[in-house]
Parts: C-alpha cells; sequence; structure tokens
C-alpha cells in the first residue's frame, strides 16, 4: 500500500532523514520505533508532504507522491493524528471532527463516521459544543483520531499516540487502534515510544537510528530481539 | 448635544474606513504572522481605481447609481489582484525565511507602490467627484450628519456583517480559521493552505479598497500618500483591538474614529494624533494583547 524508497529529508540544511526505506501492506498495523529525534515524526511529515524528500520516492498504492501536496495526499486516502495532537484550539470539538472531513461531500456518510467516532468515544459527544482546547490530554488524543478517522483513510499514520496518557487510556486507546484496524479495515502506520505495547498490536516493525532504518522483523521477533529488548523495552 | 452627536458621527465614519482596512491587517496577521505594511497602498489604489473609472463613466454620463456601484467593484477587484499578487511575488517566498524577512519586503512593497503611484499621477491632490449625493430625507439632520457619513456606515456594516458569515459558516471561511490556529494540522486535514493565503490578500484588499473610494470622496481629494496615513492609523486600530481578532479590528476602528473625532471637536485637531496613540499606549499597558486579542497567542 505505501512504500518508502531511500527517502532523504531536510530541514535547511539539517539532515533528518538518511535513506529510509519501508513497505506497508494493505491490512497491516506496522510500528515504527526509536529513539528521541531519530527522525519518526519526519518520516510521518515526509509521507504526508508536509516536509516533502529532497530525493528518494514514496509510493501510495503503487502511485508516487513523493511531490504531491499535503492536501492531494489527503485526498488520496492517508490521514495523519500528529505528534501533540494538534487539537484546534478556538473551534469546538464538532468543528474540529468537520474539519476532518473537510474533503468530503457525502453528508449522509459522513454523519455515519460521526456516530462510528462517537460510539469508539462516547466522551467527544458530551464534549460536542466544548472548544477542543479546553479538554484533556486524553480527550484530546481522542479527538484527534475521531478527527483523522472523520476523513474516513485507508492508512491511518499515527505519531505517539501513547504520549503523556495514563496507562488505564494508553490501554484503551491501543485497543482502539487494533479496532479502526480491524473493523474498518484501516492501514496502521504506529509511531511509538512505548515500544512494548505498540509491538503488542503490530503485525511488524522497523526500528529508525539517527534517521535511518536499523532493524525490521516481526513484531514477535522483535520483541525477543536482545538488541530491542536492551534499547527500547527497557529489559 | 448637537455638536457632540455631530462629532459622534463624524468619529464613527473615521472609525468605519479603519475598521475597512484594519480587517486586512489583522486577517494577514492571523494567517501568516506578517504585518503586511503595503496594506496601505492596497487602500490608495482602491481610491485611484474607483476614481479613474467613475471619472470616466461620468464623462460618459452613466447614472449616479450605477457609477458608484461600478467604480466600488473595479476598485475592489483591482486592489484585491494587487493583494493576491503582492502575496505571490514578495511574500510566499519568503515563507520559510525569518520574520523580518517578509517584513522587510512589505516595506518595500508599500515604498515601491507609493512611487509607482506617485510617477503615474503626480503628487498633486486630484479632486475626486461626489459619489454620494445629499438626499433629500436627510435634511433635517444635515446639520449633524452627512448623507456620505450614513452610506459610509452602512456600507461598514453590511461588509462586516458580509464577512463574519463567510469566516463563520463559508467552507473557505472554515479553512481560514483552522489555518490561523494550526497551519500544520490545517494541511493535513486537507486544506490547500495556499490557496487560504491567498483568499486572505483578496478579501481583506477588496474591504481596503471600498473603504478607499468611500473615504475619497466623503473628503473629495486623494493623493499617492493617503495609504501611509490611513495605513499607520489602520493598524494602530488593528493593534488596539488585538491583532489577529476580527470584531478587535473593528472595535480597534471605531475607539480609534472616535477618539480622534472628539479630540478635534473638543480640544484641537493639532492633538488628534496625540490622543489616539496616548489611547494605544494605554490600552497596551493594561491590556498588552489589546481589547480583544488573545493573551497567548499561539503563532506557528
Ligand atoms: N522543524 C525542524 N527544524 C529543524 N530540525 C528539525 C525540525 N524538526 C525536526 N528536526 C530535527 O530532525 C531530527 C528528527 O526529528 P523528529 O522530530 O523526526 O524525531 P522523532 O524521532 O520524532 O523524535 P521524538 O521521539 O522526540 O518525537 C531531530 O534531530 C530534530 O532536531
Ligand atoms: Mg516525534
Amino acid at each position: 500500500m505505501l512504500e518508502l524508497r531511500n527517502i532523504r529529508t531536510f530541514y535547511g540544511n539539517i539532515q533528518a532523514l538518511k535513506g529510509v526505506s519501508l513497505e506497508i501492506k494493505n491490512g497491516e498495523i506496522i510500528t515504527l520505533i526509536g529513539a528521541n529525534g531519530a527522525g519518526k515524526s519526519t518520516t510521518l511529515m515526509s509521507i504526508c508532504g508536509v516536509a516533502p524528500p529532497r530525493s528518494g520516492e514514496i509510493l501510495f498504492r503503487g502511485e508516487p507522491i513523493t511531490q504531491m501536496s499535503p492536501d492531494h495526499i489527503v485526498a488520496l486516502g492517508v490521514c495523519q493524528v500528529p505528534e501533540g495532537r494538534h487539537i484546534f484550539p478556538q473551534l469546538t470539538v464538532q468543528e474540529n471532527l468537520d474539519m476532518g472531513a473537510f474533503l468530503r461531500s457525502d453528508k449522509r456518510e459522513i454523519a455515519r463516521d460521526l456516530e462510528y467516532v462517537f460510539s469508539l468515544f462516547p466522551i467527544l459527544k458530551e464534549r460536542r459544543t466544548q472548544h477542543g482546547g479546553t479538554l484533556s490530554g486524553g480527550e484530546q488524543q481522542m479527538l484527534a483520531m475521531s478527527r483523522a478517522l472523520m476523513a474516513r483513510p485507508q492508512l491511518l499514520l499515527l505519531d505517539e499516540p501513547s504520549m503523556g496518557l495514563a496507562p488505564l487510556i494508553i490501554r484503551q486507546i491501543f485497543e482502539i487502534i487494533k479496532k479502526i484496524n480491524e473493523e474498518q479495515d484501516t492501514t496502521i502506520f504506529l509511531v511509538e515510544q512505548n515500544a512494548n505495547q505498540a509491538l503488542q498490536i503490530a503485525h511488524r516493525g522497523y526500528v529508525i537510528e539517527n534517521g535511518a532504518i536499523t532493524m525490521s522483523d516481526s513484531a514477535e521477533n522483535l520483541l525477543s530481539n536482545p538488541d530491542v529488548q536492551k534499547a527500547y523495552l527497557g529489559i | 448635544m448637537e455638536y457632540f452627536i455631530e462629532l459622534f458621527f463624524s468619529g464613527l465614519t473615521r472609525g468605519s474606513i479603519y475598521a475597512l482596512i484594519a480587517l486586512g491587517y489583522t486577517m494577514v496577521y492571523g494567517i501568516i504572522g506578517l504585518i503586511n505594511f503595503a496594506h496601505g497602498e492596497i487602500y490608495m489604489i482602491g481610491a485611484f481605481t474607483s476614481f479613474i473609472v467613475a471619472t470616466v463613466l461620468s464623462i460618459y454620463g452613466f447614472p449616479l447609481l450605477s457609477i458608484v456601484l461600478l467604480a466600488g467593484l473595479a476598485a475592489a477587484v483591482w486592489s484585491a489582484s494587487y493583494g493576491f499578487t503582492i502575496e505571490r511575488i514578495a511574500y510566499r517566498p519568503l515563507r520559510q525565511a525569518p520574520r523580518l524577512s517578509a517584513l522587510i519586503s512589505a516595506i518595500g512593497m508599500s515604498i515601491f507602490l507609493q512611487n509607482y503611484v506617485l510617477l503615474a499621477q503626480t503628487s498633486d491632490f486630484q479632486p475626486f467627484p461626489e459619489l454620494i449625493p445629499d438626499f433629500d430625507f436627510m435634511e433635517p439632520y444635515a446639520h449633524v450628519v452627512g448623507s456620505s457619513d450614513i452610506v459610509i456606515l452602512l456600507t461598514t456594516a453590511v461588509s462586516m456583517i458580509a464577512l463574519t458569515l463567510l469566516i463563520k459558516f463559508s467552507r473557505v471561511g472554515k479553512a481560514m480559521r483552522a489555518t490561523s490556529q494550526d497551519r500544520t494540522m490545517a494541511m493535513l486535514v486537507g486544506i490547500n493552505v495556499n490557496n487560504v493565503i491567498s483568499m486572505t490578500f483578496i478579501i481583506g484588499s477588496a474591504l481596503a479598497a471600498i473603504g478607499g473610494m468611500l473615504i475619497a470622496s466623503h473628503i473629495g481629494q486623494i493623493n499617492f500618500f493617503i495609504g501611509f496615513i490611513a495605513g499607520i492609523k489602520a493598524f494602530t486600530a488593528a493593534v488596539l483591538g488585538g491583532i489577529g481578532s476580527i470584531p478587535g479590528a473593528v472595535l480597534g476602528g471605531f475607539v480609534l474614529g472616535l477618539t480622534e473625532s472628539f479630540a478635534t471637536g473638543y480640544v484641537s485637531s493639532d492633538y488628534e494624533d496625540v490622543f489616539a496613540f496616548s489611547l494605544l499606549v494605554l490600552i497596551l499597558i493594561f491590556k498588552p494583547a489589546g481589547l480583544l486579542g488573545r493573551e497567548e497567542t499561539q503563532k506557528v
């Protein structure tokens, strides 16, 4: 479904990605783990066209999207829940969800998806008229994921959805990620520091260090790999 | 009392114009965090465009109402195309550059446009045709408020209501709000941010052009420099109300207009600017973000 071929991304003169290659197949949950500053967020922003790579190629369903603008990439069905959630603070919960469906015009289907995200996160329905900026961290994460789902993505990119959340909520979020993958048939690319939990739900995983992929294996193998255990699982 | 009412209306008239121009400053600032110093020149070009169109049409003997509407339309479209073009050539290439670069580019644009109109139109004041006649039904009140004051007030009110509805309910309005709050996220929900920025310049410029035409007809003369003064005043109004805030720009415009009008009427026109800027300083001491500005505006 998605393929990155040797992409290199720069911020000014700083090279953040030094040749990242990876592949995600239809229906998979793939996780990308790595330390702070390894280039995880940059990888996602490169896919979405916000930080386009200077060289290399990104293919979505076999078509190159490397030089496409972000809105065109969203229109193809690639959506991201960015690190830090990026809720529109002065828009209400409802308006934030509406923005997720910005490119859609099928009113009836949008209403159905709205019911679906409210069934996943009932608290959001109660908070409908509240400004996004006044939600708690956990609620904001739920809203950010719901907003992305309102676009009906085929590929959902999640950047550290567990960051700053209490263990109970983290478990809930991960369960819902799995549910979205199974019920909606949405392919998921999950960036996490919380490697243990991410590998529990993922099919396969990649390890990124210093802007380059250093390991790629099935989730079980990564979980039992001594190097991964030492560096990312705290064992 | 009559004198007070007269000053009140002349303050509202000034305030309307400040508000129409201030909206452009505040909208652009809200979206890209830039003070568009060339905005006063956009207003001036709007005044000149309506001047030229109105003059030509009156030579051909068009009825007054059609002259007003066509001149206003031409001014709005022409100024909007200037605003659009300025953003494209002077600001967009500097989007990733440090903010100071874009600011310098804006000042350069302002100077360029002033001099360009100076060369084309000389520095002399041109008599501007009177586009708003004295209505008969206004006759009994003519000693306190003129017909053109009323027309300016009404036009401003209609423009503001239209703008508010546009921002609140239209697709592009929602995209503008989202972009001003979080540009990266706006991209990630599929908003074409470049188009939103262009639209912001187009709308702000059209409003300034309408303001330019109205006040030129009210005062009766224009030259290349009117945009500089009006621009500074409108910018003051935008800061007063809280830059980035649309209701703030309107409120700031009226507060500034009324202050100037009363200062001129009760003290002396020499003190008009002293009062205006003292007010600005006072308000910023007690409310650093302006009257309606957000205390902690997070900018991208
Ligand atoms: N806007 C930016 N400007 C300059 N450098 C940046 C920018 N964003 C990221 N970088 C640099 O690029 C590198 C990769 O950053 P990135 O945000 O992708 O890391 P990450 O793996 O997501 O880290 P974290 O786990 O802390 O979120 C870092 O060295 C970072 O300093
Ligand atoms: Mg990151």
